[in-house]
């Protein structure tokens, strides 16, 4: 039992190399000229191929399947998804494709869905796990978005490697925003339920205020010529890499995190707060932290907007912005993290599919979403996740005829 | 010396005494009963105890220690665990989540150890995970491990309420109404179950109950409140007796 | 001098108007425990009505009255939809509805209507009269009057009536108020009705002093008149109406002493300030959850 926990323990921080390695190169070979993508691209698939083996071997523990399971299926949709995007710029590059590629349009809509799964996992975190209504999730995304703008300006100009710029830039987003979600997630304490909603509201239009009339932001019309990712060169192709493994970092940031001590203590917190103080919960710290780290990962989300974008105004990140996620999360199911993200590529791409009926697309849009509620209150998901490793188990289990009792079993997946 | 020392606890809420100067010297490894009619102001001792109402005047030691003040998770860090009247559990998170979150306090790796699965996430989860399943089996609940808190039927709800209790490591346990709502085969399980937790986990217990049998059978010593005020305190056959406790439940 | 108190004046005429909006949220909320987001959309609603209604030639008490009834049952209609399936869903399933419902009637009326403004006839004109240097014009008056009498008349119903007492019973409990033999559906009915209607109210008024109509006009009013129910004590009438006048007085003081482009923020601001020292609004009762 100790020695394959030990055994779990290396298995994983392998794959973890593995897999930042593997990607980190992928990164550095498609920056360096488009032609080394096909070497990257085969690097991801034999790495996946790896970790295949390890996921099929008898020897491997569960808890190292599950993880490289996961793995898997995160590198097969980069694998499928990311020749149809590059294809369109470079034909030569996958010329087992024969034609068949996204248009840059369609490129645009998966950098979207990423950014909004992004927003949406990450008010999810404060809305469906922590179980506070946050009416004002665009106010971190602006802030974020804004700093990043503005800190890449700075770093573009000093000469830095855009993988540089785009990285410490978003990371400067997401931390001013966690540092709001502090100042507000104090105040917070104090207040219960609705009026919390509110105070989060109030704060979003205050940033919005904020910004509207400051000099440095562009005010009101807004910010433009900053280092956004088409400025510095980088092609949409390679942007929609960048934004596809920030989303899955984001992504993996949350539910490692949602999955472990306090993790649980903050899931405590939405279950019943009396009965998690009085098992020696902190309520004070774990609110807070759990304002900030929804802060972080919607600071970082914005970030990504704003290099996706090349242009910020305040009005982007009005109230509707902020209920455009909130509609995401709740409709996947609120405390599910799988559904957010459901959630997020559907109603990211739906109102793109409905373009051609315009002047009925929001009318059907909003029906849409009437009827969902009522059909299924709980949203898509409810709290449930959908688990790769409870899949295959149940896979199996049904191609062996038979059920062992296993599906039961929890732990981490 | 007594591991629980309250001195004339007194609680003013707007004008009504809640309580008034409520005293109680309980010994390690002690098992004792607090009564009285409905209103009485039991709960509220509990909710003063546990630091979730603060008191007008008055002192509470555990352990010699003041905990008047303290926010309620500081004060079960202190050693204080306790169950609730109508049952607070952790509906939609399983049986072994409850009992893990409560386990927290006894975990310390960081918020970095967690997110990157280091080593020291590992150690202490599967640490936790071989405790509190132990401690689900000492009542009879490590077949529900994996079941949702709220789909259990209501006994095992109790029961698991108590067992998250413990998961504190407390040093004094209150339990309140545990054997509310259950039939009398239930109950004298859960008579079974409160006396081995008390040689088990070596703890004091101080419980609320109105199942006299309950009461008179486990308790070693009883305290009668009315009106927030003690009226009567001491063996189980002294307080069948008393006067004032008949009075009190039964009018004049 | 005589400008503050031109500044007073107009101070009322657009807290009149948030106080009547604010009604509407906070009685429905008082009732279900929901905050209704189409509620700036059916004032937007009772707006046109009376657009359509006043170029028809009606006259101005006709036209209020009228509108202010199809109004409501415009409401009563998007309760029975909409939010009644949902009476015993999740708070937040009901609030999404909520959300659906604006976007849903912001576009039936961006359909209809269209997206360009239209001006709103002038239902009643007068000329401007001054008193002491200050300038008053009639529909400030007619305004805040009308506010000020539909509240008086609500407050009225509501603490003397028998479907008004119903109304405060099934908002303490609904479950207790059912067994009772309160018709609580019909009773929700009735609220969503009376807040539409003076949603209608407000709508109206407002149009009247912006002097044009336009389908995603509601949003910053209700956002307001919402941010009042807030302040107030979500839930409390007299709060409702006190918020109203506060928020319309932060509104038009800043914007005409300190700055057009911080007073939103200002408003915001102050709300958060409150809540921070008052969190459940100015006449809200802070009740502690009960362990």
């Amino acid at each position: 039992m100790k020695k394959s926990n030990q055994l779990v323990g290396l298995g994983f921080v392998i794959a973890f190399i593995a897999f930042v390695g593997i990607s980190g190169l992928l990164f550095i070979l498609a920056l360096a000229k488009e032609p080394s993508v096909t070497y990257a691209y085969a690097g991801i698939v034999s790495c996946m191929l790896l970790m295949l083996v390890f996921s099929l071997a008898k020897k491997t523990s569960k808890t190292l399947k599950s993880y490289l399971n996961n793995a898997i299926a995160i590198l097969i949709i980069i694998v499928i998804v990311y020749p149809l995007i590059a294809h369109n710029k470079s034909p030569e590059l996958f010329p087992f494709l024969g034609g068949v590629s996204f248009k840059g349009y369609t490129t645009g809509i998966f950098i979207l869905i990423c950014i909004n799964i992004v927003m949406a996992t990450s008010l999810n975190f404060s809305t469906g796990f922590l179980g506070q209504l946050v009416l004002g999730h665009a106010g971190f995304m602006a802030i974020g978005a804004y700093t990043a703008a503005l800190i890449a300006n700075i770093l573009f100009a000093a000469g830095l490697p855009i993988f540089f710029v785009i990285v410490l830039s978003l990371l400067a987003g997401g931390v001013l925003a966690a540092l709001s979600g502090i100042i507000i997630g104090i105040p917070a304490l104090r207040l219960r339920g609705d009026y919390l909603a509110i105070m989060t509201l109030a704060f979003a239009e205050i940033v919005r205020i904020i910004i509207n009339n400051l000099n440095f932001t562009g005010g009101a019309q807004g910010l433009t010529g900053y280092a956004s990712a088409q400025i510095m060169g980088l092609s949409k192709e390679t942007f929609s890499l960048y934004v596809f493994f920030t989303m899955v970092i984001c992504v993996a940031f949350l539910v490692l995190l949602a999955r472990s001590r306090h993790g649980r203590a903050i899931i405590s917190l939405r279950e019943n707060e009396i009965a998690a103080e009085s098992v020696g919960i902190n309520s004070t710290k774990y609110k807070v932290t759990g304002f900030a780290i929804s802060a972080l990962v919607g600071g970082i989300g914005g970030g990504l907007f704003a290099f996706h974008m090349g242009f910020l105004q305040p009005s982007m990140f009005g109230f509707m912005k902020s209920v455009d996620i909130l509609v995401m999360v709740v409709l996947g199911g609120m405390g599910s993290m799988t559904g957010s993200i459901v959630a997020a590529g559907v109603f990211t791409w739906l109102p793109e599919l409905l373009r051609d009926f315009d002047e009925y697309r929001m009318v059907a849009y909003a029906v849409l979403l009437i009827v969902m509620m009522i059909v299924r209150p709980q949203g898509l998901l409810g709290v449930k996740e959908m688990s790769l490793s409870k899949m295959v188990r149940k896979i199996r289990a049904k191609l062996l005829k038979q059920s062992d009792g296993n599906l039961m079993e929890g732990g981490d997946e | 010396m007594a591991i629980l020392e309250v001195k004339d606890l007194t609680v003013n809420f707007g004008g009504l005494v809640a309580v008034n100067n409520f005293k109680l010297n309980l010994e390690k490894n002690e098992l004792v009963g607090l009564i009285g009619p409905n209103g009485a102001g039991k709960t509220t001792v509990f909710n003063l105890l546990t630091g979730n109402h603060e008191p007008t005047s008055g002192e509470i030691l555990l352990d010699g220690k003041s905990i008047v003040k303290k926010k309620p998770y500081h004060i079960v860090d202190m050693g204080i665990g306790r169950t609730f009247q109508n049952i607070r559990l952790f509906g939609n998170l399983t049986v072994l989540d409850n009992i893990k979150i409560a386990h927290n306090g006894s975990m310390d790796y960081t918020f970095l150890d967690g997110i990157l699965r280091l080593p020291k996430y590992w150690k202490e989860e599967s640490e936790a995970n071989k405790e509190c399943l132990a401690l689900l089996s000492v009542f009879d609940l490590d077949g529900y491990a994996y079941t949702l808190a709220s789909n259990l039927p209501y006994g095992q709800q109790r029961k698991l309420e108590i067992a998250r209790a413990l998961a504190t490591k407390p040093k004094v346990l209150l339990l309140d109404e545990p054997a509310a709502g259950m039939n009398p085969q239930e109950t004298s399980e859960l008579m079974e179950t409160i006396q081995s937790v008390k040689s088990t986990f070596d703890i004091a217990i101080l419980l609320i109950e109105h199942d006299m049998n309950l009461v008179m059978g486990i308790c070693e010593r009883i305290i009668c409140i009315d009106y927030g005020k003690i009226i009567a305190e001491g063996l189980p056959d002294e307080i069948k007796k008393n006067p004032e406790v008949i009075k009190a439940y039964l009018g004049e | 001098m005589e400008n503050f108190i031109q500044q007073l004046i107009f101070a009322l005429r657009i807290g009149s108007i948030y106080a009547v909006i604010a009604i509407g949220y906070t009685m429905v909320y008082g009732i279900i425990k929901l905050i209704n987001f189409a509620h700036g959309e059916i004032m937007v609603f009772g707006s046109y009505f009376s657009f359509l209604l006043a170029s028809s030639g009606l006259n101005f008490i006709w036209v209020l009255l009228i509108s202010m009834g199809l109004t409501a049952i415009l409401g009563m209609v998007m309760e029975k939809v909409a939010y009644a399936p949902l009476r015993k869903a999740p708070r937040l399933s009901a609030l999404i509805t909520a959300i659906g419902m604006s976007f849903l009637l912001q576009n039936i009326m961006l359909l209809i209507f269209k997206s360009e403004p239209k001006r709103m006839p002038e239902l009643i004109s007068m000329t401007p009269f001054e008193v002491g240097g200050v300038l008053i014009d009639p529909i400030t008056i007619i305004t805040v009057g009308l506010s000020v009498l539909f509240m008086i008349i609500l407050q009225i119903f509501i603490k003397n009536t028998k479907p008004g007492k119903a109304m405060r019973a099934v908002s303490q409990d609904t479950n207790v108020a059912a067994l009772m033999g309160i018709n609580v559906n019909r009773i929700i009915t009735l609220t969503f009705a009376i807040g539409s209607a003076l949603g209608a109210l407000g709508g109206i008024l407002y149009s009247l002093m912006i002097s044009q109509i336009y389908p995603t006009m509601g949003i910053m009013p209700g956002l307001k008149a919402f941010v009042a129910a807030v302040l107030g004590g979500i839930g409390i009438m007299p709060g409702a109406m006190l918020g109203g006048f506060i928020i319309g007085a932060v509104e038009t003081f800043t914007k005409a002493y300190l700055s057009s482009s911080w007073s939103d923020g200002i408003v915001f601001l102050i709300l958060v300030i409150i809540l921070l020292f008052k969190p459940a609004g100015l006449l809200g009762k802070n009740r502690k959850d009960k362990v």
